[in-house]
């Protein structure tokens, strides 16, 4: 039975409960085609374990995997025959050669060729290395090896967890260009996991931050970025200036710096409008700069409160 | 489902496994040989003649000396006038147990390797089938393809069942071929005495017969195949149920070898025979060697050991197909 809609993956109040703790609660998205979604959040926020209920690894508690139109739990092998992954470290037989992993996984599924495992061999450049045994490879050959078995059945889904953990930043720059690649000419969406927030932001076109086994947010990156702005006002006087600000709906978090100066945080299409109402109000502004948000920031802003122990 | 066996086979032997087994036959199955013919050139030597009947003769008398001792313990009296009645029997009908060449030395290896040293070989190979994959973690890459877990775990115990049976393949030609440098290859056609039976601490010698050498070593080594086989399942259940590979095999070496020990220390404990590694020694029937333990015959053994292996199979297959793999 399929399901049909645009989403390559869709994912519906997944739940997960390991003894008494309720590591995944509730989690929705939808991955369209194509397209890159990054999947953030700390260290035990739960990206690990819904990465693997996605690839079948775990039963969910509750909740509905919507694969290429396959539900997971119950078309098992319609669901996962589109889905390329690397669950955490990529992890291969170190007793065999690249070549023979390759060949084992692909006797594993119908209809890959050899000519196709000579294509990703190509593909992630390992031509030189791919008849000595893994063991001898390095932790980024491991990594090129681990993408190209994934892409061996020719995945409509790609799932990296921490893909670039453990890898020089060199070998990171060259892996986000890969998955680019990857994204754009073969029209392969991307699942991503990671905890290293900066590196995810130049790489996705929209992500889900996790915490505490519960989604805070899903939004594209700009948007997410862009929705507001840390805007500092240079004013005089401070006391009148906070009390209009305050007032302003769309305005939030109004600190004082120091005499003359306020952090506020709002969108900033907005401002324009806001120094009109300064200005209205006999409120001299000397200055307004704008500082673009990271998604550290964003994230740290949403975790924030939410500590508990 | 060819090419996932074939998959697990190849990993077996890309392993190294089934070298290190044959391996250990190779050392091991020379010094069987020296010992064997040190055993009987020494004999000879002892009783000045190299008359087989004379040897019987002696060892009779030997173990006659034994039983007159007061030392002994009651259940070592009844072996021994066993034993005695038996080598009588062949010296009554002008047998000689003991021919030497090379079909003679694959029997008596065979027959003394079904307890306790085939089981070990059967171990190492079958202890970290699974559990390997685990510990690798190779496990997350072998269930996310598009085969259902239960086939999976379906190939890994047929490669099983075809390396348990390649190893005994793999005994059966070297010990043959290595004993043979020493004691020539004839004796196939030898007549072998079988069918002995035991009640009530008595050896029952009414269904006794004799078969040609090479029909005996078929049903020893049909035998110490079955053994072997459920010795494979059960520690294929172990490694499936056990993450890491050293302790899947301490565990399962360790059950082998007790196993054997207690069928010698407590015979008298009458409950052991339901544990499957009493009845290991199946080859024990043929040859009409006394059971310790009372109440064992071949098809109470057989069930037992066809019950335990069906368990562990049902264990392995719900816990392998239910998990869920969370490291």
């Amino acid at each position: 039975m399929k399901h049909q809609d645009d989403f390559v993956l869709s994912v519906e109040g997944l739940s997960k409960t390991i003894g008494k703790r309720e590591i995944v609660h509730d989690i929705t998205f939808q991955v369209k085609a194509g397209e890159i979604f990054g999947f953030l959040g700390p260290n035990g926020a739960g990206k690990t374990t819904t990465i693997r209920m996605l690839v079948g690894l775990i039963r969910p508690t509750k909740g509905k995997i919507i694969i290429d139109g396959y539900d997971l739990q119950q078309d098992f092998l319609q669901a996962i025959r589109h889905v390329g992954c690397i669950v955490e470290n990529p992890e291969l037989y170190p007793y065999l050669t690249g070549r023979e992993n390759l060949e084992h996984f692909a006797r594993m599924v119908k209809g890959i060729s050899q000519e196709r495992i000579d294509e990703v061999i190509e593909l992630v450049e390992l031509k030189e290395r791919i008849d000595d045994t893994v063991k001898t490879y390095s932790l980024g050959m491991r990594q090129r090896l681990g993408i190209a078995q994934a892409l061996l059945g020719k995945p409509k889904l790609l799932i990296l967890d921490e893909p670039t953990n453990g890898l020089d930043p060199a070998g990171i720059r060259e892996l986000r260009t890969f998955i680019r690649q990857l994204a754009t000419q073969e029209g392969i969406s991307v699942f991503i996991s990671s905890h290293i927030l900066h590196e995810v932001q130049l790489l996705c076109d929209r992500v889900a931050i996790i915490h505490q086994g519960k989604i805070l947010q899903t939004n594209s990156v700009t948007q997410l970025v862009d929705q507001e702005r840390k805007v500092e006002w240079i004013i005089h006087p401070v006391e009148k200036g906070v009390q209009i600000l305050k007032q302003i709906s769309y305005v939030s978090q109004v600190e004082i710096i120091d005499q003359a100066r306020i952090l506020t945080h709002m969108p900033p299409e907005k401002i324009a409008e806001v120094n009109h109402q300064m200005i209205d109000k006999n409120i001299d502004v000397t200055g307004i700069k704008q500082y673009k948000q990271t998604l550290e920031d964003i994230f740290l802003k949403m975790t924030e409160g939410n500590q508990v122990g | 489902m060819v090419s996932l066996v074939y998959n697990e086979f190849f990993k077996i032997i890309r392993k190294k496994r089934m070298l290190v087994v044959t391996l250990i036959l190779l050392i091991l199955i020379p010094i069987f040989t020296y010992a064997q013919y040190q055993a009987v050139d020494s004999a000879m030597k002892q009783l000045g003649t190299s008359d087989w009947r004379a040897i019987l003769q002696q060892q009779i008398i030997d173990q006659q000396n034994r039983l007159s001792s007061s030392r002994i313990a009651p259940e070592w009296k009844e072996y021994i006038r066993l034993n005695i009645k038996q080598q009588q029997y062949y010296l009554d009908h002008d047998i000689n147990p003991t021919t030497p060449g090379s079909p003679t030395f694959m029997r008596k290896f065979i027959e003394q390797a079904t307890e306790l040293f085939i089981p070990l070989l059967v171990v190492v190979l079958a202890a970290d089938l699974v559990s390997s994959e685990h510990a690798g973690g190779t496990i997350k890459l072998l269930l996310t393809r598009p085969v259902p877990r239960w086939k999976i775990l379906l190939s890994k115990y047929l490669s099983l069942l075809l390396s348990i049976s390649l190893l005994l393949l793999i005994t059966a030609i070297l010990s043959y071929l290595i004993s043979g440098i020493i004691f020539g290859y004839r004796g196939w056609d030898m007549p072998v005495l079988t069918g002995f039976q035991m009640e009530n601490e008595h050896l029952l010698t009414e269904n006794v017969h004799m078969v040609p050498q090479w029909k005996y070593i078929l049903m020893a080594y049909g035998l110490a195949w079955f053994s072997a086989i459920a010795v494979g399942t059960i520690t294929f259940m172990v490694s499936v149920l056990v993450r890491g590979t050293a302790a899947s095999m301490g565990a399962m070496l360790a059950a082998v070898v007790a196993g054997t020990l207690l069928s010698q220390v407590a015979p008298n404990w009458h409950e052991l025979k339901y544990i499957a590694f009493i009845n290991l020694n199946l080859t024990d029937y043929l040859a009409g060697n006394p059971i310790l333990v009372e109440g064992m015959n071949l098809p109470f053994s057989l069930t037992v050991l066809a019950v335990w292996s069906l368990v562990s199979l049902i264990i392995a297959f719900v816990s392998f197909t239910r998990r869920d793999i969370l490291a």
